[in-house]
């Protein structure tokens, strides 16, 4: 795994943001959507690194901080049902609903299973023809493929016993809700490579046109995020709108289309709600009616759903980049992730988590 | 039986009941407790003190100071790549003691089997044990075993204790750290963590990693040779380095600082841990060592380490400094800082 080395080389990293440092003639303020970015970022300290002039906010592109309170509180009810096998990817056994979460109900009795692809949840299902198996469909384009996979693989062999919850959503709309609101400060986007890797970048040239914005499809080692933000400060210092590849050895302009093929087969867009921001239209998939069998949200009714946010939480304005994380008075004091009052600060790829697993708030105190 | 049938005492030697699978009266203190004891366990673990059969195992000690040691090991699978459940029972045991620069010398060893077992997975587990505890020169003193039904254990839970003695003048202790003390640590990170995920199947692949079970005490009693500055000795077992460093950064109420480029792995750990999401720095090692010690005796102390079989990987991999006190910085190969915090809970892969 050599790339590993590669694209962390040190010296390579310190030349390209000598470069940015070269280019950058005023302030930008700049948005990397991908909450997986935003953990290499603040891992990495590339924030630390760049000129003052560069300001990053963090995105909403954390599925897990995007997914809204009553689907989790659907998903832990499921789990807490004798016949449900309830499935999911491992860091949403954390995420807290209104009261407990998926650790506390597999405590509890609740057989709760943590899977590394959807398709074992089918092969589940299969070894369990008695119970019930559901698995938590989150995410953006990046784990739509898979998911869709799982629906028409276990529709092919027959298998009754499986239906995925569903929590899909979609880079564009975001950029759409992100930058027409009238609070917007962000000037350049750098695009989450990995969602590109299956949709392309085919859709985004539409986005840079109407926003006035560079895009710049970006990577996540620290080689990567430094050069995709170099890129975005050169065409933001030369007045460039558009759309700029730097991720080219995992990203081309039109993406995977088996991928995207499977995706369409199954899923279809719909309305969803993001937590923290609100409703966008035509902003998620949800199951084609000829898969609507393997719909969890109507295969079981897990009676009324009453949502309990804390008050104290304000990830919707983080996930829009409008505060960071160290803003918020909870922030490491009644909100921790031991003790998280939102996703932000549980979820792998939540703003809030990085900041306090990086420590970016005991940094930020005693300014090294 | 046309044989004379010879009576020693009052151990009846006929023929043991032909069971191949632990069942609830191996627990119950009878017969087949008896002979469950005289088959697997007295021939692996054979000792006088053992041997008298008595409540008690009696040891004379010449020490004025003891340490004694107490684990529990549930580890499943019970094999896997590089060792086993009874390895790690032993040299988990006799490492705790040689931490404290003791010198191990007795053990004890509580079983606690699934009905259901195989006698022949436990007939490997002692002579896993034996082959362990005859490297690290210890004894197994004293034992006990109980059996439960089926579903209240995987397979076997292992607990011991571990007693050693200490030299005069011997201080080691986590709130020795001073600022300006090296931090070592004898080899490659997340061995174990990695090879247990690997042979549970839950990584989704194989990894080409094998446990770094060791015992350390000869190790620690090479660098005691040495008269080198030893302030603190720790393995960093679960929780990993950032774990045990944490503790001993609190400890001594001093500041830690890792260099990230300094830090040893191996290619297929950093990979698996790459695919999964995992920071090495978490996982579990079960024969490494950290060592904090003097400043003027950090190459005396790596050269001792890389001339021995366990710490031929041995690596410098930071300071110790007086701020950020009870903290752990690590400096990025790129430049940049951030702070290693203690491990949060479980360790959970992530989405994508």
């Amino acid at each position: 795994m050599k790339y590993l080395t590669e694209y962390r080389d040190a010296q390579l990293v310190q030349g390209v943001i000598q470069e940015i440092q070269r280019t950058v003639t005023r302030p930008w303020v700049l948005m990397e959507l991908c909450g997986g970015q935003t953990h290499a970022i603040v891992r990495h300290g590339i924030d630390q690194l760049l000129p003052r002039e560069i300001e990053l906010v963090h995105g909403p592109g954390c599925p897990v901080c995007v997914t809204p309170l009553e689907l989790i509180d659907k998903a832990l009810a499921l789990a807490a049902r004798p016949d449900v096998i309830f499935t999911s990817y491992g860091d949403m056994l954390r995420v807290p609903g209104s009261d407990g979460d998926l650790f506390a109900r597999r405590a509890a009795g609740g057989d709760v299973r943590v899977v590394y692809s959807p398709l074992d949840a089918v092969k589940i299902a299969q070894q369990n023809p008695a119970k019930q198996v559901v698995f938590f469909a989150i995410g953006f384009e990046t784990t739509a493929p898979a998911n869709a996979m799982s629906v028409a693989h276990a529709k092919a062999l027959g298998v009754k016993n499986f239906s995925i919850l569903v929590s899909h959503v979609c880079v564009p709309p975001a950029i759409h809700a992100i930058l027409a609101a009238p609070s917007n400060r962000v000037q350049g986007l750098v695009a989450a490579g990995h969602v590109n890797a299956v949709m392309g970048y085919w859709e985004y040239p539409a986005l840079a046109e109407k926003y006035r914005v560079p895009i710049v499809v970006t990577g996540f080692e620290p080689l990567d995020i430094a050069q995709g933000i170099l890129t975005t400060v050169q065409m933001l210092e030369q007045g460039r709108i558009g759309v700029a590849n730097a991720y080219p050895r995992a990203v081309t302009r039109q993406g995977n289309q088996p991928a995207q093929a499977m995706i369409q087969q199954v899923f279809m867009p719909v309305d969803r709600k993001w937590r923290g921001i609100g409703v966008i239209p035509q902003s998620g998939w949800g199951l084609r009616p000829e898969f609507a069998e393997y719909d969890a949200e109507t295969r079981f009714d897990v009676g009324a759903i009453k949502t309990n946010e804390s008050p104290l939480c304000i990830a919707g304005e983080i996930l829009q980049g409008l505060k960071k994380p160290h803003h918020c008075p909870a922030f490491a004091k009644q909100c921790t992730p031991e003790h998280p009052l939102g996703a932000t600060m549980v979820s792998n790829e939540g703003a809030c988590a990085a900041y306090y697993k990086y420590g970016r708030h005991m940094l930020l105190e005693n300014a090294p | 039986m046309s044989e004379s049938v010879t009576m020693q005492g009052l151990a009846c030697p006929l023929p043991l009941a032909h069971t191949e699978k632990i069942v609830l009266g191996h627990g119950s203190g009878g017969k087949l407790s008896h002979d469950l004891i005289k088959t697997y366990f007295l021939p692996a673990f054979d000792n006088p003190a053992l041997r008298a059969g008595n409540d008690a195992g009696i040891v004379a000690l010449d020490a004025s100071r003891l340490a004694i040691s107490a684990d529990s090991h549930v580890v499943a699978p019970l094999f896997f790549p590089g060792g086993d459940i009874g390895k790690l029972a032993v040299c988990g045991t006799v490492n705790d003691l040689a931490m404290m620069g003791a010198t191990p010398l007795y053990l004890t060893a509580g079983f606690i089997l699934e009905e259901g077992l195989d006698m022949a997975l436990l007939a490997r587990v002692a002579e896993s044990m034996r082959d362990a505890a005859r490297e690290a020169q210890v004894q197994i003193v004293a034992g006990d075993t109980k059996v439960v039904q089926r579903g209240k254990a995987d397979g076997l839970y292992i607990s011991t204790a571990g007693v050693g003695v200490l030299r005069d003048g011997v201080n080691i202790h986590g709130a020795n750290a001073q600022p300006g003390d090296a931090v070592i640590l004898s080899g490659t990170l997340g061995d174990h963590g990695i090879a247990v995920l690997s042979a549970r199947g839950d990584l989704g692949f194989d990894a080409d990693v094998v446990s770094d079970i060791a015992p350390l005490n000869e190790l620690v009693a090479a660098l005691l040779e040495t008269g080198a500055a030893l302030h603190v000795l720790r393995d960093p077992t679960r929780g990993g380095v950032a774990t045990t460093l944490n503790e001993i950064a609190q400890q001594s109420n001093v500041g830690i600082v890792l260099r990230e480029d300094a830090l040893p792995i191996r290619p297929a750990v950093a990979a698996a841990c790459e695919m999964l999401g995992f920071d090495p720095l978490y996982i579990a090692n079960e024969g490494k060592l950290l060592a904090v010690v003097a400043s003027q005796d950090a190459e005396r102390v790596l050269r001792v380490l890389r001339a021995h079989k366990y710490g031929a990987d041995a690596a410098l991999i930071g300071i110790v400094q007086a701020e950020p006190r009870g903290r752990v910085l690590l400096k990025t190969s790129i430049g940049s800082a951030r702070v290693v915090d203690v491990l949060m809970g479980e360790l959970l892969p992530r989405i994508c």
